[in-house]
């Protein structure tokens, strides 16, 4: 290579450069591109072929009573997951973050929800919320209340789904926050206990400000995840019932692979990748500035 | 009076006593220094008169108080920290206040406080930066800034300038001092560097493996050191001690030591003395230290100035019996030694 002819160099840059490129042009941009421009193309079927209809599949999706059931219902479960796994996380970590005995057995267990796979997941959650049968419904009668079918009742199965994400995702927050705990320095607290602090005043004036990088990588983790579920609604409810828990991603996944509309789909996705974009610029611009940055 | 006390402080970790029966006295408006070889429990004792940790056995006592059992906060000390433990997030305003908030102190009386604080340490124009944007010199005054705004009659500090430069330290060590002086804080001072020690301490506490070797002033340390280990620690270049092998032919002793201890500025070049072997020569500008060989014995002189001798050479030397130590075979003293 040193003697290569800055020609020979390009080539060599490019060469090099090659593999990487089209994996990610073949897989993330073309797919994005394509995607964008199936959006404003009609469903194509036996009798017509696919057209271009300009903005027609946003004004259906906006009228479309479902989109809106959707995208609410994606609003209820980031707000009901994302603070709760968040807080549930740091005090998990702060409690194993302190010498206890059979501490390593603690966090294994915490992390336990996080390396099961998701239909695993889903399965147990499934035993636990059945009706009659279920764990949830056996501890209830057990202490004199009746059954529920909290999966079936337009009612209590979005929270049913919250509270089962909340139990995953938790523990692997926690991972990070534990991480983040173990690097801030033991006097910190020793100078604080010297003056008198007691650990909830240290907690919000040192600790929290001190893991604000951690809870801005865990919140756009928990963001991105609370509109990238699937798996679980697959095996516990397929959206039902009447799209109470149906979310916008697996809306999507029925708009293309069960009523065959990929185009409404696209429609769809591109609205998600939206949102996606403006969550994350928010994110970045409003919080990054108030984050302090060893 | 606001001296400290401690009283036969034991603490152990396991099987392993990092502090052994220490006991000590220091008395108010005073400066103590906690002296001694890296891992010798100095932090440890400092920690257990913080209340950071609580000791197996021994009592602490200040301001006569017997404080063994309180809470760190309630102890009227305020403690600088080897690492500064300066809050990352907060400026300097706010990590020197941090304790007056949490004490609920009046806004008025704060800004007061912070005021002359910072005045003392000359920070007064950098209340706004946060401790990544001042440099090592400026976080050491913050920290003490700290330990100063909070009015405590007791200030511990736990080898406060081991992260400064050498031109720095000396800087901060007489400001400390000055500081000690002037508010008369009833001061225990953590240092490993004897040089801090002999330059700042009204009275020193010398450890090795967690027990007291010796206390005394400096001086009383540098004339009179009761072991060997006391003998070597203070003073740069150390105290030679020779074996009682050659001590026969160096010195007349009517007593029977077995090792012989003379400082290095106490021997002088001259015609008539034993002759002796130039090793080494390290000529430092307003002294010269040589390394001499005797047989298999090294010895360290230090003379005024530049030497006209050279490695290889043969040179004889020669000291005041008045000025050697005795020391037995365990390495302590032997008070009337020649
Ligand atoms: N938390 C601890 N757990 C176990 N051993 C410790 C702990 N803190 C200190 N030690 C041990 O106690 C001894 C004295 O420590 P320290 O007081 O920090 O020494 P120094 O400050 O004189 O260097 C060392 O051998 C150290 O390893
Ligand atoms: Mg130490």
């Amino acid at each position: 290579m040193r003697s290569a002819s800055p020609g020979m160099r390009h080539i060599y840059g490019w060469l090099l450069l090659t593999p990487a490129a089209i994996l990610l042009i073949a897989f993330t941009h073309y797919p994005t591109i394509a995607t964008f421009i199936d959006s404003f193309f009609s469903k194509s079927s036996a009798i017509r072929p696919s057209r271009f209809i300009g903005f027609s599949n946003y004004d259906a999706m906006l009228e479309d009573p479902i989109f809106w059931k959707v995208l609410f219902n994606n609003l209820w479960f980031a707000l009901g997951t994302i603070p709760t796994s968040i807080a549930i996380a740091i005090s998990m970590a702060l409690l194993v973050n302190r010498s206890l005995p059979g501490q390593g057995f603690l966090r294994m267990a915490y992390f336990t929800p996080t390396i099961l796979p998701m239909i695993a997941v889903a399965n147990i959650w499934l035993f636990f919320y059945t009706p009659q049968i279920g764990l949830i419904d056996q501890i209830l009668q057990g202490i004199g209340f009746s059954g529920h079918n909290w999966l079936g009742d337009p009612n209590t199965v979005l929270g049913a789904v919250i509270v089962m994400t909340v139990w995953k995702e938790a523990g692997f927050f926690m991972i990070f926050y534990l991480a983040a705990l173990q690097h801030l320095p033991k006097e910190l607290e020793e100078a604080a206990k010297l003056e008198g602090s007691s650990r909830w005043y240290f907690f919000w004036r040192v600790t929290f400000p001190l893991l604000m990088p951690t809870t801005l990588f865990v919140l756009i983790n928990a963001v991105l995840n609370s509109f990238k579920l699937v798996d679980h609604l697959f095996v516990l409810t397929k959206g039902g019932p009447d799209n109470a828990s149906n979310l916008l991603l697996y809306y999507i996944y029925e708009n293309a692979f069960s009523y065959f509309d990929p185009n409404y789909a696209s429609t769809l996705t591109v609205v998600l990748l939206a949102l996606l974009a403006i969550i994350a610029l928010l994110q970045f611009f409003l919080l990054d500035r108030r984050i302090h940055y060893r | 009076m606001s001296g400290v006390r401690v009283e036969n402080l034991v603490k152990q970790w396991g099987d392993f006593r990092a502090v052994d029966g220490v006991s000590f006295k220091a008395l108010e408006g005073t400066l103590t220094v906690l002296l001694g070889p890296s891992g010798c429990g100095k932090s440890t004792i400092l920690r257990l008169i913080a209340g950071l940790e609580f000791a197996e056995s021994g009592k602490v006592f200040i301001d006569d108080q017997d404080v063994s059992t309180s809470d760190p906060a309630k102890r009227s000390v305020s403690m600088v920290f080897q690492s500064y433990a300066l809050f990352p997030h907060l400026d300097v305003r706010e990590n020197i206040i941090f304790g007056l908030k949490v004490r609920k102190v009046p806004s008025a009386e704060r800004v007061a406080r912070l005021q002359s604080a910072a005045e003392m340490v000359g920070l007064d124009k950098l209340l706004s930066r946060k401790p990544a944007q001042l440099s090592g010199g400026q976080r050491q005054r913050v920290a003490l800034a700290r330990a100063i705004v909070a009015n405590q009659p007791v200030c511990l500090m736990d080898e406060p300038l081991s992260n400064l430069d050498a031109k720095l330290r000396a800087e901060m060590r007489e400001e400390i001092h000055r500081l000690q002086r002037s508010l008369n804080l009833t001061m225990i001072y953590v240092t490993h560097d004897q040089t801090e020690a002999m330059s700042m301490a009204d009275q020193i506490v010398l450890l090795k493996d967690g027990r007291i070797a010796q206390i005394g002033a400096p001086a009383e340390l540098y004339d009179s050191p009761s072991s060997v280990f006391a003998a070597q620690f203070l003073g740069t270049p150390p105290m030679n001690v020779l074996s009682k092998k050659s001590v026969e032919g160096l010195c007349k002793t009517t007593k029977s030591v077995d090792f012989l201890g003379i400082r290095p500025e106490k021997i002088q070049l001259s015609d008539n003395g034993i002759p002796m072997i130039v090793d080494a020569i390290d000529y430092m500008g307003a002294e010269t230290v040589l390394r001499l060989l005797y047989q298999d014995q090294r010895l360290i002189v230090r003379i005024d100035g530049k030497t006209q001798v050279s490695i290889g050479e043969s040179v004889s030397v020669n000291w005041d019996p008045i000025d050697c130590h005795g020391f037995d075979i365990n390495g302590n003293r032997i008070c009337d030694s020649y």
